[in-house]
């Protein structure tokens, strides 16, 4: 049985590399996902501790507390994780169970631009109380 | 195959949903997907939070009005149960990345002990959160109406 990449003639190499799969980008995805998920089991004990300080607190007594430097620390090292592991997950959901390349790449393209959008809010949100909160 | 033309249109197909009654081991993998999934819905609510929480005390009046309503806590009791699963199951699979637990009475073992886990975190995180119904309740803030025309948002 010939394969796909025995098919020389007159093929670009475009046109050859095309449909056999992912270029050397996977193994990196790979890692990524698991090192966010290393450093969100860490910081997941850091914010559920940080939830029971502040569940039900007041505006003035939540922005004291998130204003300390090792829990705006904290927080943002959450959200760099926390957003990328999700980036990451979802993006492997959507290549395993969205088969029309268009819609594919729609959903791709919106999620990349939704998510930093949002994670940017929350680090600067971050950022605006500690640096402003109890100065 | 020798015939590559035919063989073609009938690539062998792995075994999925349709073809495998729903086992332990896999309805655990289908749930860690739904549960990120779910939780990616979360991390809007927890950027809601964060950004109220910047604009200023009226802002994040109104997400803990919405946090401590009904819809908010039933919203919230589904994040905490996909939050501990997500987690537990995660240290299951990267337990099984380190290539230990591959045996398959060891990977129903440890799925029980993520669902265990889950039930039992779940459960000691709400115990708390409504042990603190005093707290929790006030952060309902009841306004009157008189109170909104002294501050001058209503007339």
């Amino acid at each position: 049985m010939k394969m796909k990449w025995e098919n020389h003639g007159i093929k670009t190499p475009l046109a050859r590399a095309r449909g056999l799969g992912a270029a050397r980008g996977a193994v990196e995805n790979w890692i990524k996902l698991r090192v966010t998920a290393v450093a969100n089991v860490i910081l997941s004990v850091w914010f559920l501790w940080f939830l029971s300080q502040t569940v039900g607190a007041s505006h003035a007594e939540f922005t004291v507390k998130l204003a300390d430097p090792r829990n705006a620390i904290c927080m943002i090292l959450l959200i760099i994780s926390a957003f990328m592991h999700a980036v990451l997950g979802n993006r492997e959901i959507v290549e395993d169970y969205f088969h029309n390349e268009y819609f594919k790449i729609f959903k791709l393209v919106g999620m990349y631009l939704f998510f930093f959008a949002v994670a940017l809010a929350c680090a600067f949100s971050v950022l605006k109380i500690a640096f402003t909160v109890g100065v | 195959m020798s015939d590559a033309k035919a063989s073609a249109n009938e690539r062998p197909l792995s075994p999925h949903l349709q073809v495998y009654k729903p086992q332990l081991t896999s309805m655990t993998s289908v749930l860690h997907r739904a549960t990120g999934v779910a939780l990616t819905v979360g991390l809007v609510m927890f950027s809601w939070w964060l950004v109220a929480a910047a604009i200023g005390p009226e802002a994040y009046d109104v997400f803990m009005n919405f946090a401590g309503s009904t819809l908010g806590k039933l919203l919230l009791f589904g994040w905490t149960l996909a939050f501990y699963y997500h987690l537990a199951n995660g240290v299951r699979h990267l337990i099984w990345d380190t290539g230990l637990l591959f045996k398959i009475e060891n990977a129903y073992r440890a799925g029980y002990v993520v669902l265990l886990l889950t039930a039992l975190l779940t459960g000691m995180t709400w115990y708390c959160v409504l042990s603190y119904t005093g707290q929790y309740a006030s952060l309902v803030k009841t306004e009157t109406l008189a109170e909104a025309v002294i501050e001058g948002r209503a007339r």
